[in-house]
């Protein structure tokens, strides 16, 4: 078990036939995902790579049985994407693209009530459940199956984290990145609410950054709802404010989001947050014993 | 991106919003003359950077006659202007915007922005006028108004009246404040704005509503859409080396220290400097090469740091996802050997291909130390770098 996807879930690419669409669908087969095929509008019936080609998201599911949809479709045409995979009926759609229009996002959402696809992105790395079913732009020899939830708003911090904890034999039940910017689909507390009911995850690891307060509120729910240890590291502790750090959501506003006052809050709802970014699994092993 | 103010004021007239007649002057002689075709005084002269709190640094001032107005912008132009925002280095004044002056009875702020707690557009206001939001948001937190925008329906006249009311605004100038307010969110979802603030929005002597300041922050990602917006981009007021990152999609921003960095992904990116941080050094940079990254890029990204005078020794790290550490190690050992590398540099690669890369770096026969890990990557780079100042 685990939380969002797992052995059993049957994934197609949106933006099969573009060449980073092709990519990590042929890397996510290798890693012995259930890629069943993609969309490309205007490819339909072709195939690539063995992957059958469909013209819409709701023909890709009626034929392969997806229940999951990945985007690597480009900015302008990536909001348009989310929501014909939500109409399509999946269970959860990873949207990889980076740079998708704010605006276009605020819509999105407001297509999305109501209906029950969950959106993780956009601009993340996706969601791995090691061993059984990687979606997005993740390596996935890094991984190592076991019993760590991690979520994150970046993509190569959660890597990083990644990688402290296979080196120090944690494996992980679930590992997600929400993404970078303002408005996306998942935060933080979504994620842990999903990982306090999944009986597979003991322990969880949250990487979150400056600006907004997703980190705040989801450290407000571990202090109140959860039962299971959990420890955090906050990037952006030197940035100046104002500056913009790639990230869109990263942005310091008005003495609300900084780093020091988000490892305040975490401190005070008993999160282990790492003084620095290399010691996020040591600052787990303070409060939990696998 | 931003904009200068007499832009901003150019796009709020066009979706209506009443703003000050003006003018953008290059020269003393040419305000002199367009305060004359504004009609009567007074004016106002002020300085066009892209900066706030103009005003106490003597970029905003007031002009009783159009001589006076020539020799207020013979003063200003070309001046180094200081402001709380443009730090001691200050910028230089190439233009101004010459304004007919107004009688002013009453400042109000209005802002627009997406919050990301409820993914939608939302209009704050308050009767704070000419203050900052953050320091009213702190000090007098009930005087700030909040009226959140439904996607479907857009911003309705019964909120435009809530936010008129709750101001204070009575008679005519309630029907008034709601137009602005209606132009203002037109003006904000037309041109994919991030952040637009009107501060203050004045009501005149003459019962009137006038965008006094206006401040555009416009979304980044959709300007591909806004080709007339984008032209508006004043280089001049940029860092010369952030503009040269952006043009081979690099994130670089310039900070103040003497340790350069070079990282994918802006997360990693803000974590590395952090770590050099908390081993006592000082980054010169923050600089995210992207998922995508080709053997040009780094090299062109090594070479922005480089024109750093004040960088002393590089970080690479890499994680690399997408991007591949063999592509990354080349393109080190590249533009170690193109700018005759002479600081120290530290290499961390983990990831994709991390093994062919790391053989490309010891092959290479440079002076490149090698970290696993990122505290030891950190560690010995302020080492190196604190080794050769000494």
């Amino acid at each position: 078990m685990s939380i969002l996807i797992d052995k059993n879930t049957r994934v197609i690419t949106q933006g099969i036939t573009g060449a980073t669409g092709l990519f990590h669908a042929q890397g996510a087969r290798d890693y012995g995902t259930r890629m069943v095929g993609g969309v490309t509008p205007g490819k339909g019936g072709t195939y690539i790579d063995g992957f059958p080609v469909f013209d819409t998201v709701k023909e890709a599911v009626e034929k392969t049985g997806a229940t999951a949809s990945v985007i690597y479709v480009p900015p302008p045409f990536a909001a348009d994407s989310i929501m014909e995979a939500v109409d399509a009926g999946v269970d959860m759609v990873c949207c990889i693209t980076e740079g998708i229009p704010v605006l276009d996002m605020v819509k999105v959402k407001h297509f999305m009530i109501g209906k029950k696809t969950r959106l993780v992105g956009p601009n993340c790395p996706g969601v791995i459940t090691p061993g059984e079913c990687k979606i997005g732009i993740m390596p996935g020899y890094i991984h190592k199956p076991g019993r760590i939830g991690v979520v994150s708003r970046s993509g190569t911090l959660t890597y990083e984290a990644v990688w402290q904890l296979t080196c120090l034999g944690m494996g992980q039940s679930t590992c997600v990145g929400i993404g970078g910017d303002p408005v996306n689909g998942t935060n933080h507390l979504d994620v842990m609410r999903l990982f306090e009911e999944d009986p597979n995850t003991d322990a969880i690891i949250m990487i979150g950054e400056i600006g907004g307060n997703s980190e705040e509120e989801a450290a407000r729910f571990v202090k109140e709802n959860m039962t299971k240890p959990v420890a955090a590291y906050i990037a952006g502790r030197t940035a100046p404010p104002g500056k913009r750090m790639g990230h869109a959501g990263a942005i310091i506003s008005g003495g609300k989001g900084t780093a020091a006052e988000k490892v305040a809050i975490l401190e005070e709802c008993g999160i282990s947050v790492a003084a620095s970014p290399a010691e996020m699994a040591q600052a787990l092993m303070k409060v939990y014993k696998p | 991106m931003n904009i200068h103010e007499y832009q901003a004021k150019a796009i709020l007239r066009k979706f209506g919003v009443p703003v000050p007649d003006g003018h953008v002057c290059y020269n003393s002689a040419g305000a002199r003359e367009w305060a004359k075709r504004l009609g009567d005084g007074p004016w106002v002269v002020k300085a066009q950077i892209h900066a706030g709190g103009r005003g106490k640094g003597g970029g905003v001032k007031l002009a009783h006659s159009p001589d006076e107005v020539r020799n207020i912008s013979r003063e200003m132009l070309g001046m180094i202007l200081r402001t709380h925002q443009t730090g001691a280095a200050g910028k230089l004044v190439t233009r101004v915007l010459v304004e007919k002056g107004c009688n002013i009875a009453n400042e109000l702020y209005v802002s627009l922005l997406v919050d990301r707690a409820t993914s939608k557009v939302t209009v704050m206001a308050s009767t704070e006028g000419g203050m900052d939001i953050e320091e009213v948001a702190a000090k007098t937190p009930e005087k700030i108004f909040i009226e959140t925008v439904d996607p479907l329906i857009g911003l309705t006249a019964f909120q435009c009246r809530n936010i008129a009311f709750s101001l204070g605004l009575t008679g005519k100038l309630v029907g008034k404040a709601t137009a602005v307010l209606e132009g203002l969110y037109t003006t904000f979802m037309a041109c994919d704005c991030s952040m637009l603030e009107i501060n203050p929005l004045v009501v005149t002597a003459e019962n009137n509503l006038l965008a006094l300041d206006a401040k555009f922050g416009f979304d980044d990602n959709a300007m591909f859409r806004h080709p007339k917006i984008a032209d508006m981009r004043d280089y001049d007021e940029e860092d010369p080396k952030e503009i040269e990152a952006s043009q081979f999609e690099l994130s670089y921003i310039s900070l103040s220290g003497n340790i350069g960095c070079l990282v994918n992904g802006a997360g990693l990116a803000m974590a590395t400097m952090d770590i050099i941080k908390h081993y006592g050094g000082d980054p010169a940079n923050f600089l995210d090469v992207g998922g995508g990254a080709t053997i040009e890029r780094v090299t062109e990204a090594f070479k922005i740091i480089l024109s750093d005078k004040n960088v002393r020794g590089i970080l690479v790290n890499i994680f690399g996802g997408i991007m591949k550490c063999d592509i990354i190690a080349t393109g080190v050992v590249t533009a170690a050997r193109q700018v005759s590398l002479s600081v120290p540099l530290v290499v961390r690669l983990e990831g994709t291909n991390v093994d062919r890369g790391k053989e490309i770096l010891a092959e290479s026969g440079l002076n490149i130390v090698a970290a696993d890990g990122m505290a030891d990557a950190a560690q010995k780079i302020v080492q190196a770098v604190k080794g050769a100042n000494q």
